[in-house]
Protein backbone atom coordinates (compact mmCIF):
# COMPACT_ATOMS: atom_id res chain seq x y z
CA UNK A 1 0.00 0.00 0.00
CA UNK A 2 2.74 2.48 1.01
CA UNK A 3 4.27 1.50 -2.33
CA UNK A 4 1.65 2.25 -4.31
CA UNK A 5 0.74 5.80 -2.47
CA UNK A 6 4.21 6.57 -3.11
CA UNK A 7 4.61 5.89 -6.66
CA UNK A 8 1.21 7.77 -7.67
CA UNK A 9 3.32 10.94 -5.32
CA UNK A 10 5.79 10.18 -7.64
CA UNK A 11 3.49 10.42 -10.49
CA UNK A 12 2.04 13.68 -9.69
CA UNK A 13 5.46 15.10 -9.51
CA UNK A 14 6.45 14.38 -12.63
CA UNK A 15 3.44 15.06 -13.47
CA UNK A 16 3.76 19.10 -12.53
CA UNK A 17 7.70 18.96 -13.46
CA UNK A 18 6.69 17.84 -16.83
CA UNK A 19 3.96 20.25 -17.28
CA UNK A 20 5.98 22.89 -16.23
CA UNK A 21 9.20 22.09 -18.67
CA UNK A 22 6.60 22.13 -21.29
CA UNK A 23 5.43 25.48 -20.68
CA UNK A 24 9.21 26.72 -20.34
CA UNK A 25 9.50 25.36 -23.94
CA UNK A 26 6.24 26.59 -25.53
CA UNK A 27 7.15 29.75 -24.44
CA UNK A 28 10.93 30.18 -25.28
CA UNK A 29 9.92 28.81 -29.02
CA UNK A 30 6.93 31.48 -29.01
CA UNK A 31 9.84 34.02 -27.98
CA UNK A 32 12.25 32.68 -30.89
CA UNK A 33 9.41 32.95 -32.76
CA UNK A 34 8.41 36.52 -32.15
CA UNK A 35 11.84 37.76 -32.10
CA UNK A 36 12.64 36.80 -35.37
CA UNK A 37 8.90 38.18 -36.65
CA UNK A 38 9.98 41.48 -35.39
CA UNK A 39 13.48 41.33 -36.63
CA UNK A 40 12.65 40.11 -39.88
CA UNK A 41 9.39 41.12 -41.25
CA UNK A 42 7.38 43.66 -38.93
CA UNK A 43 7.26 45.21 -35.47
CA UNK A 44 5.13 47.61 -33.53
CA UNK A 45 6.61 50.52 -32.05
CA UNK A 46 5.81 54.00 -30.16
CA UNK A 47 6.19 57.01 -31.26
CA UNK A 48 6.99 59.45 -28.49
CA UNK A 49 7.42 62.81 -28.81
CA UNK A 50 6.25 65.93 -31.45
CA UNK A 51 8.80 65.59 -34.31
CA UNK A 52 6.50 64.31 -36.71
CA UNK A 53 3.64 65.94 -35.04
CA UNK A 54 0.62 66.10 -37.47
CA UNK A 55 1.44 62.79 -39.09
CA UNK A 56 1.63 61.23 -35.67
CA UNK A 57 0.21 62.28 -32.25
CA UNK A 58 -1.83 65.37 -34.04
CA UNK A 59 -3.08 66.07 -30.36
CA UNK A 60 -1.13 68.54 -28.50
CA UNK A 61 -1.99 68.10 -25.11
CA UNK A 62 0.19 69.13 -22.35
CA UNK A 63 -0.30 66.03 -20.47
CA UNK A 64 0.18 63.57 -22.73
CA UNK A 65 -0.31 59.72 -21.63
CA UNK A 66 1.82 57.00 -22.99
CA UNK A 67 -1.18 55.30 -24.07
CA UNK A 68 -2.95 57.95 -26.31
CA UNK A 69 0.75 57.66 -28.34
CA UNK A 70 0.33 56.39 -31.43
CA UNK A 71 1.68 53.37 -32.45
CA UNK A 72 3.08 52.30 -36.06
CA UNK A 73 4.08 49.09 -37.78
CA UNK A 74 7.27 48.95 -38.94
CA UNK A 75 7.57 47.25 -42.58
CA UNK A 76 11.39 45.71 -42.78
CA UNK A 77 11.18 43.95 -45.66
CA UNK A 78 12.15 47.00 -47.11
CA UNK A 79 15.83 46.25 -45.58
CA UNK A 80 16.51 43.34 -47.82
CA UNK A 81 17.37 45.54 -50.55
CA UNK A 82 17.36 48.57 -48.89
CA UNK A 83 14.67 50.00 -50.99
CA UNK A 84 13.69 52.89 -49.83
CA UNK A 85 12.13 56.13 -51.68
CA UNK A 86 11.65 59.86 -51.36
CA UNK A 87 8.86 60.76 -48.68
CA UNK A 88 8.87 57.63 -46.75
CA UNK A 89 8.66 57.32 -42.99
CA UNK A 90 11.20 56.09 -41.38
CA UNK A 91 12.44 54.56 -38.07
CA UNK A 92 16.70 54.58 -37.85
CA UNK A 93 19.21 54.32 -34.96
CA UNK A 94 20.58 57.92 -34.12
CA UNK A 95 23.88 58.48 -35.19
CA UNK A 96 24.78 60.23 -31.76
CA UNK A 97 23.47 57.87 -29.55
CA UNK A 98 23.24 53.81 -30.75
CA UNK A 99 20.56 52.62 -28.16
CA UNK A 100 18.14 55.62 -29.74
CA UNK A 101 15.57 55.06 -32.37
CA UNK A 102 13.64 58.19 -34.11
CA UNK A 103 11.37 58.22 -36.71
CA UNK A 104 11.62 61.14 -39.41
CA UNK A 105 10.92 61.65 -43.00
CA UNK A 106 13.04 60.52 -45.67
CA UNK A 107 13.89 63.43 -48.15
CA UNK A 108 16.71 62.61 -49.85
CA UNK A 109 18.34 60.13 -51.24
CA UNK A 110 22.25 59.11 -52.55
CA UNK A 111 23.49 61.54 -55.19
CA UNK A 112 20.26 64.45 -54.88
CA UNK A 113 21.39 67.79 -54.14
CA UNK A 114 19.13 69.04 -51.46
CA UNK A 115 18.32 72.95 -50.70
CA UNK A 116 18.93 73.65 -46.83
CA UNK A 117 15.78 75.55 -45.07
CA UNK A 118 16.82 79.05 -43.91
CA UNK A 119 20.11 79.65 -45.63
CA UNK A 120 21.38 79.30 -49.02
CA UNK A 121 23.41 76.24 -49.16
CA UNK A 122 22.86 72.81 -50.95
CA UNK A 123 24.54 69.89 -49.98
CA UNK A 124 25.33 66.74 -52.52
CA UNK A 125 24.29 63.52 -50.31
CA UNK A 126 27.29 61.34 -50.51
CA UNK A 127 27.19 57.88 -51.18
CA UNK A 128 24.97 55.35 -49.24
CA UNK A 129 23.60 58.46 -47.39
CA UNK A 130 20.62 59.84 -47.21
CA UNK A 131 18.59 63.16 -45.19
CA UNK A 132 16.00 62.74 -42.90
CA UNK A 133 14.01 65.38 -41.48
CA UNK A 134 10.69 65.78 -39.04
CA UNK A 135 7.13 67.00 -40.03
CA UNK A 136 7.37 69.82 -37.17
CA UNK A 137 10.51 71.44 -38.20
CA UNK A 138 9.99 73.55 -35.19
CA UNK A 139 11.01 70.87 -32.54
CA UNK A 140 12.94 68.30 -34.28
CA UNK A 141 16.61 66.97 -34.35
CA UNK A 142 17.39 65.83 -37.63
CA UNK A 143 19.35 66.05 -40.40
CA UNK A 144 19.90 69.79 -40.22
CA UNK A 145 21.83 69.42 -37.21
CA UNK A 146 23.71 66.25 -37.62
CA UNK A 147 23.97 66.04 -41.39
CA UNK A 148 23.06 63.27 -43.53
CA UNK A 149 23.36 59.36 -41.73
CA UNK A 150 24.18 56.32 -43.33
CA UNK A 151 21.60 54.34 -44.92
CA UNK A 152 22.70 51.60 -42.63
CA UNK A 153 20.97 53.29 -39.80
CA UNK A 154 18.02 52.67 -40.98
CA UNK A 155 15.64 50.02 -39.11
CA UNK A 156 12.13 49.86 -41.35
CA UNK A 157 9.80 51.87 -42.74
CA UNK A 158 6.43 52.99 -40.64
CA UNK A 159 3.30 51.88 -43.20
CA UNK A 160 0.30 51.99 -40.85
CA UNK A 161 -0.78 53.17 -37.58
CA UNK A 162 -2.26 50.79 -35.78
CA UNK A 163 -3.23 52.41 -32.43
CA UNK A 164 -5.26 54.51 -30.99
CA UNK A 165 -8.33 53.02 -32.89
CA UNK A 166 -9.71 56.11 -34.00
CA UNK A 167 -6.59 56.93 -36.39
CA UNK A 168 -5.98 53.56 -37.45
CA UNK A 169 -4.71 53.94 -41.47
CA UNK A 170 -2.10 54.28 -43.90
CA UNK A 171 0.95 56.40 -43.41
CA UNK A 172 0.77 58.79 -46.30
CA UNK A 173 4.24 59.91 -48.30
CA UNK A 174 4.74 63.30 -48.48
CA UNK A 175 7.30 65.54 -49.81
CA UNK A 176 7.93 68.95 -49.34
CA UNK A 177 7.89 71.44 -52.18
CA UNK A 178 11.10 72.60 -53.47
CA UNK A 179 13.70 71.53 -51.57
CA UNK A 180 15.32 68.86 -53.97
CA UNK A 181 17.53 70.55 -56.65
CA UNK A 182 16.72 69.26 -60.40
CA UNK A 183 20.16 68.04 -61.74
CA UNK B 1 -17.22 4.76 -47.41
CA UNK B 2 -14.10 5.13 -49.87
CA UNK B 3 -14.15 8.62 -50.33
CA UNK B 4 -14.36 8.51 -46.68
CA UNK B 5 -11.01 6.94 -45.96
CA UNK B 6 -9.31 8.62 -48.47
CA UNK B 7 -10.15 12.26 -46.59
CA UNK B 8 -8.49 10.53 -43.46
CA UNK B 9 -5.75 9.68 -45.28
CA UNK B 10 -5.78 13.43 -46.46
CA UNK B 11 -6.08 14.52 -43.55
CA UNK B 12 -3.08 12.91 -41.92
CA UNK B 13 -0.52 13.48 -44.83
CA UNK B 14 -1.69 17.44 -44.83
CA UNK B 15 -1.30 17.38 -40.63
CA UNK B 16 2.45 15.62 -40.91
CA UNK B 17 2.76 18.10 -43.93
CA UNK B 18 2.31 20.86 -41.07
CA UNK B 19 4.01 19.31 -38.33
CA UNK B 20 7.14 19.12 -40.79
CA UNK B 21 6.37 22.22 -41.42
CA UNK B 22 6.31 23.66 -38.31
CA UNK B 23 9.68 21.76 -36.85
CA UNK B 24 11.35 23.39 -39.81
CA UNK B 25 10.20 27.24 -39.36
CA UNK B 26 11.30 26.67 -35.21
CA UNK B 27 14.76 25.41 -36.56
CA UNK B 28 15.17 28.40 -39.04
CA UNK B 29 13.40 31.01 -36.04
CA UNK B 30 16.64 29.81 -33.60
CA UNK B 31 19.38 29.67 -36.40
CA UNK B 32 18.36 33.24 -37.05
CA UNK B 33 18.05 34.48 -33.02
CA UNK B 34 21.82 32.93 -32.75
CA UNK B 35 22.97 34.45 -35.79
CA UNK B 36 21.81 37.76 -34.86
CA UNK B 37 22.22 37.99 -30.82
CA UNK B 38 24.55 35.59 -30.08
CA UNK B 39 27.64 34.94 -32.62
CA UNK B 40 27.21 34.57 -36.97
CA UNK B 41 29.99 33.33 -38.95
CA UNK B 42 31.52 35.57 -41.59
CA UNK B 43 34.16 35.02 -44.47
CA UNK B 44 36.49 38.34 -44.99
CA UNK B 45 38.62 38.86 -48.16
CA UNK B 46 40.42 41.37 -49.30
CA UNK B 47 43.80 43.37 -48.71
CA UNK B 48 42.48 46.16 -45.93
CA UNK B 49 43.27 44.07 -43.15
CA UNK B 50 46.60 42.22 -44.66
CA UNK B 51 48.86 41.10 -41.51
CA UNK B 52 45.79 40.11 -39.38
CA UNK B 53 43.49 38.50 -42.02
CA UNK B 54 44.74 37.04 -45.17
CA UNK B 55 43.70 38.03 -48.95
CA UNK B 56 42.16 35.07 -49.86
CA UNK B 57 39.54 34.89 -47.70
CA UNK B 58 39.43 33.58 -43.72
CA UNK B 59 36.45 32.10 -42.11
CA UNK B 60 35.85 34.38 -39.00
CA UNK B 61 33.56 33.97 -35.99
CA UNK B 62 32.09 37.43 -34.71
CA UNK B 63 30.00 37.67 -31.28
CA UNK B 64 27.01 40.03 -31.06
CA UNK B 65 26.97 40.38 -27.43
CA UNK B 66 29.18 42.88 -26.68
CA UNK B 67 28.61 45.46 -29.53
CA UNK B 68 25.10 45.43 -27.77
CA UNK B 69 25.91 45.70 -24.67
CA UNK B 70 28.39 48.35 -26.11
CA UNK B 71 32.14 46.94 -24.58
CA UNK B 72 33.88 47.70 -27.52
CA UNK B 73 37.15 48.47 -27.12
CA UNK B 74 39.99 50.51 -29.33
CA UNK B 75 42.00 47.27 -30.73
CA UNK B 76 38.87 44.99 -31.31
CA UNK B 77 38.45 43.97 -34.83
CA UNK B 78 34.81 44.99 -35.95
CA UNK B 79 32.08 43.71 -38.69
CA UNK B 80 30.92 47.16 -39.61
CA UNK B 81 28.03 48.40 -42.35
CA UNK B 82 29.28 49.90 -44.87
CA UNK B 83 28.71 53.85 -44.65
CA UNK B 84 28.88 53.97 -48.32
CA UNK B 85 27.08 50.78 -49.41
CA UNK B 86 24.60 49.53 -46.49
CA UNK B 87 24.20 46.11 -48.64
CA UNK B 88 27.91 45.70 -47.73
CA UNK B 89 30.15 44.83 -44.62
CA UNK B 90 33.35 45.34 -44.27
CA UNK B 91 35.78 44.06 -41.26
CA UNK B 92 37.89 46.50 -39.78
CA UNK B 93 39.69 47.58 -36.66
CA UNK B 94 38.52 50.48 -34.09
CA UNK B 95 41.29 52.83 -33.45
CA UNK B 96 39.71 55.35 -31.04
CA UNK B 97 36.03 55.99 -29.37
CA UNK B 98 33.83 58.94 -28.81
CA UNK B 99 35.74 61.40 -27.41
CA UNK B 100 38.96 60.22 -28.12
CA UNK B 101 41.68 61.97 -30.35
CA UNK B 102 43.16 60.05 -33.02
CA UNK B 103 46.39 60.56 -35.12
CA UNK B 104 46.40 59.55 -38.40
CA UNK B 105 48.41 59.17 -41.69
CA UNK B 106 46.82 61.29 -44.46
CA UNK B 107 47.94 59.36 -47.44
CA UNK B 108 50.82 57.29 -46.64
CA UNK B 109 51.84 56.27 -50.23
CA UNK B 110 52.74 59.84 -50.86
CA UNK B 111 53.44 62.02 -47.66
CA UNK B 112 53.72 61.70 -44.16
CA UNK B 113 51.18 64.06 -42.84
CA UNK B 114 49.75 63.97 -40.08
CA UNK B 115 46.28 64.65 -38.82
CA UNK B 116 44.54 64.81 -35.40
CA UNK B 117 40.88 64.70 -34.85
CA UNK B 118 38.13 64.27 -32.18
CA UNK B 119 36.25 61.25 -32.34
CA UNK B 120 32.16 62.80 -31.90
CA UNK B 121 30.09 61.55 -29.85
CA UNK B 122 28.27 58.21 -30.44
CA UNK B 123 31.10 57.47 -32.83
CA UNK B 124 33.87 54.99 -33.47
CA UNK B 125 36.99 55.60 -35.61
CA UNK B 126 37.45 52.26 -37.45
CA UNK B 127 41.05 52.06 -39.60
CA UNK B 128 42.32 48.77 -41.67
CA UNK B 129 45.44 47.14 -40.47
CA UNK B 130 46.86 47.40 -43.90
CA UNK B 131 47.08 51.45 -44.40
CA UNK B 132 48.23 51.52 -47.68
CA UNK B 133 45.06 49.75 -49.17
CA UNK B 134 42.20 50.38 -46.57
CA UNK B 135 39.01 52.49 -47.21
CA UNK B 136 38.37 53.09 -43.97
CA UNK B 137 37.92 56.18 -41.20
CA UNK B 138 40.15 57.83 -42.81
CA UNK B 139 38.35 58.41 -46.14
CA UNK B 140 35.09 58.72 -44.99
CA UNK B 141 35.80 60.12 -41.34
CA UNK B 142 34.22 58.93 -38.02
CA UNK B 143 31.33 56.52 -38.70
CA UNK B 144 28.29 55.73 -36.22
CA UNK B 145 28.64 53.16 -33.73
CA UNK B 146 24.84 52.03 -34.57
CA UNK B 147 26.85 50.58 -37.69
CA UNK B 148 29.40 48.21 -35.70
CA UNK B 149 27.15 44.66 -35.76
CA UNK B 150 29.99 42.57 -34.06
CA UNK B 151 33.02 41.83 -32.75
CA UNK B 152 35.61 39.46 -34.09
CA UNK B 153 36.87 36.87 -31.64
CA UNK B 154 37.88 33.78 -33.25
CA UNK B 155 39.30 32.47 -36.85
CA UNK B 156 37.90 29.10 -37.95
CA UNK B 157 39.66 28.87 -40.89
CA UNK B 158 42.63 28.24 -42.67
CA UNK B 159 43.10 25.62 -39.70
CA UNK B 160 46.98 26.41 -39.42
CA UNK B 161 45.45 30.05 -37.92
CA UNK B 162 43.19 28.94 -36.22
CA UNK B 163 42.49 30.37 -33.06
CA UNK B 164 41.66 33.73 -30.77
CA UNK B 165 41.58 37.57 -32.78
CA UNK B 166 41.04 39.33 -29.27
CA UNK B 167 42.87 42.42 -28.77
CA UNK B 168 46.28 41.60 -30.48
CA UNK B 169 47.34 45.21 -31.33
Amino acid sequence: MSSLTSSLCGNKGMGARSFLWDSAKKSFTAGLIALTISDRYASIAPVRGLSMHPTFNPRKGTSMGSLMDDCVLVDKFCLEKYKFSHGDVVVFRSPSNHKEKHIKRLIAMPGDWIRIPHSYDTVKIPEGHCWVEGDNSSSSLDSRSFGPIPLGLLQGKATYIVWPPQRVGQVEKRMPEGRLLPY
Amino acid sequence: MNGLRNLVKYKSIVKEAFDRTVIVAKFLCFLHVTNNYICTPALVYGPSMLPTLNLTGDLILAERISTRLGKVSPGDIVLVRSPENPRKIVTKRVMGMEGDSVTFLVDPKSTDRCQTITVPKGHVWIQGDNIYASNDSRHFGPIPYGLVQGKVFCRIWPPEGFGSLAQDV
